[in-house]
């Protein structure tokens, strides 16, 4: 036991520090592109608004701007870091809209990965064991069909269909932020997504199937009772699991138009009015928050990966 | 253990025919593009996403020939909202635009953001990850790295900043490199995985041999092999980066207003999903069947290159 | 007992009763019995019926092999018996009765029943037979509880100790908790076989073993099989592809050809006396035999329509008398060292070739014998120019290699050309053959077009291939055609020396045959030195004029091929002698 919590570690500790010039890069690379473009960047930040310019002077100084690019990168980063993070145009700070906002989201995301997982592994584990039959190929034809609806035409069919048609759930959510009231933008958010984790465990459970070990083990004496579950699903999970909570992160920096057309008060909420309004220092300090959780979420990820499958460990 | 003795048989030796490792050559020429285009051939599905892609395609480059009516003059508000009558086959949107014009003209946005997303990605993502898979040691590591940093910003979030900054310049090119400038990082990924499978066969190293140098190699033996999940990814590309901009668009992060976006008429369609939803449907129908003719087209091909799924139907 | 047993068998036992587990077996009924068992796979081609008829028994305590090629049914038998088919494979007609019940049309809940506890099945790849993701005494312990002989946590624990300790694994309480990539290749076909008796099963499968497996751990785990079953008095179902290792293993011989059994019997009997053209040719062809009567034993020369490798043999000795001493390879002192990254952001240096010295006189072949890791095959890298040496000198043909401008290796490179060991992987799938047997002359310019396709004809006759293969591409071809392409690519350049990588290992014995005859016909014709890498110590009998052997990255031992093989000094060779499949067999009639 002792040996393989070492190699465990080595490899968290390999992984982590892979990620510090990733993050870096990451976060360097948003800044530039807002703060390296010819131009005066503030002025840009307004697009076609032209605001007052004591605005303009106390953003000029927020950022740092009469200092070298690098500097004022690393500025920035610190500010980040110790929760500096500015104010919205409403003079609300971005720290208490993130407070207010992030545990929505997180609820809208947790539920579509969850109701995501349950998709992909019992479609994915059934056609998989009737490859070819009729089940399996509706569920390959259903799949492919819901994934390629863009996300605002899925969420409006649902408004339209079990919304308005049948009264079945709210069209908006608004400040009704319970489980219940989320869970058709949830399903949408499923729908699309599920088909990737689908034929992953589809895949899985084929090629398992025809796996030598599982020859074995029916040679060693064991029934099919016991195969399905610990030899095929086991082995075919890994890949699922892997890949939902890769989901997990993209949805997390992905629920704009979800939370803007179901109106829920989310993090990608905010970014959608600040979008619409045009109020581009927000967007900015947004899409950097959302970049790094989702470059951590990437993290864990690859370290679920690695307690899955002791294999990896090693390499 | 008995001391039975086995007793000696031996097979009718009239019919017996040793053949050792005859040639089988089959009518026809074959290899994997020949094999996998007779497939695609054979399947209906092919010809009907074909027909689709088609069919955009010529709405793009030569929108006259669907309709005469002009999607943004001629839109009287005293149409607004009107449902479907003679020569306007869709109704009418919000400001009374011929919907159907709106909606062929739409196509030409589409494909071109779709198709220059697609170039870039390639152009960006081939030789990045060609490179690094065939090269190995800290080349690899170089542009490895490079990759993670743009492939960590969501590629949407990432062309809503730049969408968001660069607010004067709304060209189909801007928005291209937007979406493209970031999804290229997954395409170079998967080559790259592709290229360190196919890089440790034997006719690499005997092409090595015979006193290639590696980049003629890399050009002439390796990419060729590795293209499958290339083609594969392009296409599917190709319909998500026509969901991008129409997300976009949505926002009104995409072009400018006066251009013609099937994610812009949905946007501005929204508001009265209750009232007259025909304007908001019809763009979105068209946008759908696009994109999931190209994804079809996509798996189709995965389907026909792929020597294990053949070898199973 | 009669004076034909085997001398391997010398185990006496009353005759009338055999005792396995306090239960009484009659040794004079058949424990299995097939009878024309045909069985059929559906592929995207038709169907293919694998099995046309096949019949045969096993009596208790029985020691049976089935020898054949690839395609010959063989494993597809073994399979068959306990239903092991995949989802495209089904029984389509025949019986096989176990203990006088027939498996083939049993109930599900029968052949679990059977399967582990009556019948044990030892599968041939040991590292994708065991799962991943389970440790092993997981796998362990799930067959004992399968299989009804523990219950109790403890006492499945417990016994799934003892099975691995009787499998030879030390520190078995250790290993428990370990996953199968932590073995070795010898430890993970040991665990397979303790999981494989782990029930005392009355008849033990066991197919091609040992085949993924070094040379020298071959013989050891194929002796504890041995060992163990007959400990236990049960049956053992050898399926192989070599007729040496067969002959020397069990007492009935059954061979097969393409569905069908051509030949079967006592296993000495067979060798000295075949009937069936195949299983005349297979003697013929197979290199561990020949080594056999190379060396003088009582099997005679069979002269069928076939090849036979003890002709290709003797060529050697007619060819060694006239050779010319120059060395057309020099090696001196070559070293090669690797940085090996370890998990723990260190590096380790890894001595893959640790200063070989060798020549190879024009128009002879060396081989260079080892078994994986030995650093043979980075050896032919350096030689080849396709790995850098950390140190040493390689002269081929006048030039040394070290320090050499990228023009003259390029110049250097048409005088040596490779045929490596995987047919399937060595021809690009996107050319042509014309294109792939072009390319040397493509890359070096030789000739305009029409001459080369000239050349490009010239070349697939003399590997005995149509002409109209040109225009085709590689996987239309067999393995052993490939390889002739591969040759035929080799020859382009009208090179002086072929260093053959593996060239055979991937063949069929009888395919094997016909290439290696090939090539000691290119070798007469042409005045080319090979460079022949192998593990396989049969084949360098049949192929070298001299043999030098390597262990750990030296060379340990070298010689001429009689010198050798009569006579060898180091420890590591006689090992390697000894593990050569068949060398047990004792022919004293």
């Amino acid at each position: 036991m002792k040996k393989r919590g070492a190699h465990l570690l080595t490899y968290i500790l390999r992984r982590v520090l892979q990620a510090i010039p990733v993050f870096f890069g990451t976060t360097l690379l948003i800044y530039f592109m807002v703060f390296a473009m010819p131009g005066d960047p503030i002025t840009a930040l307004f697009g076609d608004k032209t605001p007052n310019p004591a605005v303009l002077e106390a953003l000029r100084a927020q950022y740092h701007l009469d200092q070298p690019f690098i500097v004022q990168y690393l500025l920035y980063m610190k500010d980040f870091f110790t929760g500096n993070l500015g104010e919205t145009f409403s003079g609300q700070a971005v720290g208490d809209v993130l407070a207010r906002s992030f545990p929505v989201t997180l609820k809208l995301v947790i539920m579509a990965v969850v109701l995501e997982f349950i998709l992909s592994v019992v479609l994915g584990l059934i056609s998989g064991l009737r490859k070819g039959k009729l089940f399996d190929n509706a569920n390959l034809v259903a799949a492919l069909v819901l994934s390629s609806l863009p996300v605002f035409v899925a969420m409006f069919l649902a408004q339209y269909f079990i919304g308005i048609k049948l009264g079945w759930a709210p069209v908006t959510v608004g400040q009704d932020t319970t489980w219940g009231a989320m869970f058709l933008p949830a399903l949408v958010i499923a729908l699309t997504i599920y088909v990737t984790g689908m034929r992953l465990m589809r895949g899985s459970v084929i090629e398992s199937r025809q796996a030598d070990y599982v020859r074995t083990a029916y040679a060693k004496g064991l029934t099919h009772r016991r195969i399905v579950p610990v030899h095929i699903a086991r082995n075919s999970l890994i890949p699922v699991i892997t890949n939902t909570a890769a989901s997990f992160g993209a949805l997390i920096a992905g629920t704009t138009i979800t939370e803007g057309i179901f109106n829920i008060p989310g993090v990608g909420n905010v970014l959608y009015q600040a979008i619409i309004r045009g109020e581009n220092p927000t967007v900015v300090t947004f899409v950097t928050i959302l970049t790094v959780v989702y470059v951590v979420v990437n993290i864990l990820v690859d370290l679920l990966y690695a307690v899955l499958d002791p294999r990896i460990r090693y390499v | 253990m008995s001391d039975r003795q086995p007793e000696h048989y031996v097979a009718p030796i009239e019919d017996a025919t040793v053949e050792v490792d005859a040639l089988k050559l089959k009518e026809r020429k074959s290899n994997l593009w020949l094999d996998a285009w007779r497939d695609l051939r054979r399947r209906v599905l092919f010809y009907a996403a074909l027909l689709v892609v088609l069919v955009v395609l010529t709405m793009a480059i030569a929108p006259t020939l669907f309709t005469d009516v002009s999607p943004t003059l001629g839109c009287q508000l005293t149409n607004s909202n009107g449902a479907s009558i003679a020569g306007h086959p869709m109704g009418f949107t919000r400001q009374g635009c011929d919907v159907f014009a709106r909606v062929v003209w739409g196509a030409r946005t589409s494909l071109s953001v779709g198709i220059l997303v697609v170039v870039i990605t390639a152009v960006i993502g081939i030789p990045m990850g060609a490179i690094a898979g065939f090269f190995g040691g800290k080349l690899d590591s170089l542009l490895s790295r490079i990759g993670d940093i743009f492939f960590s910003i969501p590629y949407f979030l990432a062309a809503v900043v730049v969408m968001s900054v660069l607010g004067q310049y709304r060209s189909v090119w801007v928005i291209a490199l937007a979406i493209g400038g970031f999804a290229w990082a997954s395409l170079a990924r998967i080559l790259r995985a592709e290229v360190l499978q196919v890089k440790n066969s034997d006719y690499v190293m005997a092409s090595e041999a015979v006193g290639r140098g590696r980049m003629a190699t890399l050009l002439s033996h390796v990419l060729p092999n590795s293209l499958t999940p290339v083609i594969v990814t392009l296409t599917i590309a190709l319909g998500a980066a026509i969901v991008a901009e129409a997300s976009l668009s949505f926002l009104g992060l995409g072009l400018n207003s006066n251009v013609m976006s099937w994610g812009q008429d949905i946007s501005q369609a929204q508001s009265s999903i209750r009232t007259a939803p025909m304007a908001l449907v019809w763009p979105s129908v068209m946008l759908t069947v696009t994109v999931l003719a190209f994804i079809v087209l996509g798996e189709l091909i995965r389907d026909a290159l792929d020597p294990k799924s053949r070898a199973r139907r | 007992m009669t004076s034909e047993q085997l001398s391997t068998q010398n185990t006496t036992r009353e005759a009338d009763v055999l005792v396995q587990d306090n239960r009484y077996v009659d040794p004079s009924k058949p424990l299995v019995e097939i009878r024309d068992l045909e069985i059929e796979f559906t592929t995207q081609g038709g169907t293919v019926k694998a099995l046309k008829g096949v019949s045969f028994d096993i009596f208790p305590g029985e020691t049976v092999a089935i020898v054949g090629e690839s395609g010959s049914g063989k494993s597809t038998t073994a399979h068959g018996i306990i239903n092991l088919l995949p989802d495209n494979g089904k029984i389509t007609g025949g019986q096989v009765l176990f203990e006088g019940e027939d498996l083939t049309t049993a109930k599900k809940s029968e052949l679990y029943r059977v399967r582990g506890r009556d019948i044990g099945f030892v599968p041939q790849d040991p590292m994708s037979n065991l799962n991943p993701v389970w440790s092993v005494g997981f796998q362990v312990r799930e067959a004992i509880r399968a299989n009804g002989i523990a219950s109790s946590k403890k006492d499945v624990n417990a016994r799934a100790i003892e099975v691995l300790k009787e499998a030879g694994l030390r520190d078995a309480e250790h290993r428990m908790a370990q996953y199968p990539h932590q073995f070795s290749g010898g430890m993970r076909q040991r665990v397979l076989i303790g999981i494989g008796l782990a029930a005392h099963p009355k008849l033990l499968i066991a197919d091609e073993p040992t085949s993924a497996l070094d040379v020298t751990v071959q013989r050891v785990i194929l002796d504890h099989l041995e060992a163990l079953t007959r400990e236990r008095n049960a049956a053992l179902l050898l399926i192989t592809h070599d007729l040496g290792l067969a002959a020397e293993r069990a007492t009935k011989l059954i061979v097969m050809y393409q569905g069908k059994i051509v030949e079967a019997g006592p296993s000495k009997k067979i060798l000295q006396d075949p009937q069936h053209p195949y299983t005349k040719r297979l003697i013929e062809s197979a290199p561990s035999l020949a080594s056999q009567r190379i060396s003088g034993a009582k099997v005679t020369h069979v002269g069928e329509s076939g090849i036979d490798v003890a002709d290709i043999a003797a060529t050697h000795e007619d060819a060694r008398a006239k050779q010319d001493i120059t060395p057309v390879i020099e090696v001196n002192d070559l070293t090669k060292v690797y940085s090996i990254r370890k998990g723990n952001f260190k590096s380790t240096p890894l001595t893959a070739v640790d200063a070989i010295s060798f020549k190879i006189p024009r128009g002879t072949t060396l081989a260079l014998v080892g078994e994986s890791g030995s650093g043979k095959t980075t050896a032919a890298k350096m030689v080849l120019g396709l790995e850098k040496p950390t140190s040493g000198e390689i002269i081929l043909d006048g030039t040394n290699l070290s320090g050499i401008s990228k023009k003259d290796l390029f110049a250097v490179r048409r005088k040596m050309q490779p045929v490596f060991q995987d047919p399937y992987g060595s021809l690009d799938p996107q050319r042509s053959i014309g294109a792939i047997i072009g390319e040397p002359l493509k890359v070096h310019k030789v000739g305009d077009a029409a001459s080369r396709k000239a050349r490009i004809k010239e070349l697939l006759d003399q590997v005995s291939m149509p002409a109209e293969v040109a225009d085709r591409y590689p996987n239309e071809l067999s393995g052993g055609q490939r390889q002739r392409v591969a040759v035929a690519r080799a020859l382009a350049l009208k090179p002086d020396i072929v260093v053959l990588d593996e060239a055979v290992s991937a063949l069929d014995v009888l395919v094997q045959a016909q290439i290696l005859q090939l090539l000691a016909d290119l070798q007469s014709e042409l005045g080319l030195t090979y460079l022949f890498i192998t593990h396989d110590l049969a084949v360098v009998r049949v192929v070298a004029d001299e043999i030098a052997v390597m262990e750990n990255g030296k060379i340990v031992e070298t010689g001429t091929a009689d010198a050798i093989f009569d006579n060898a000094q180091v420890e590591y060779t006689q090992k390697l002698l000894e593990a050569i499949p068949g060398a047990g067999i004792d022919w004293i009639e």
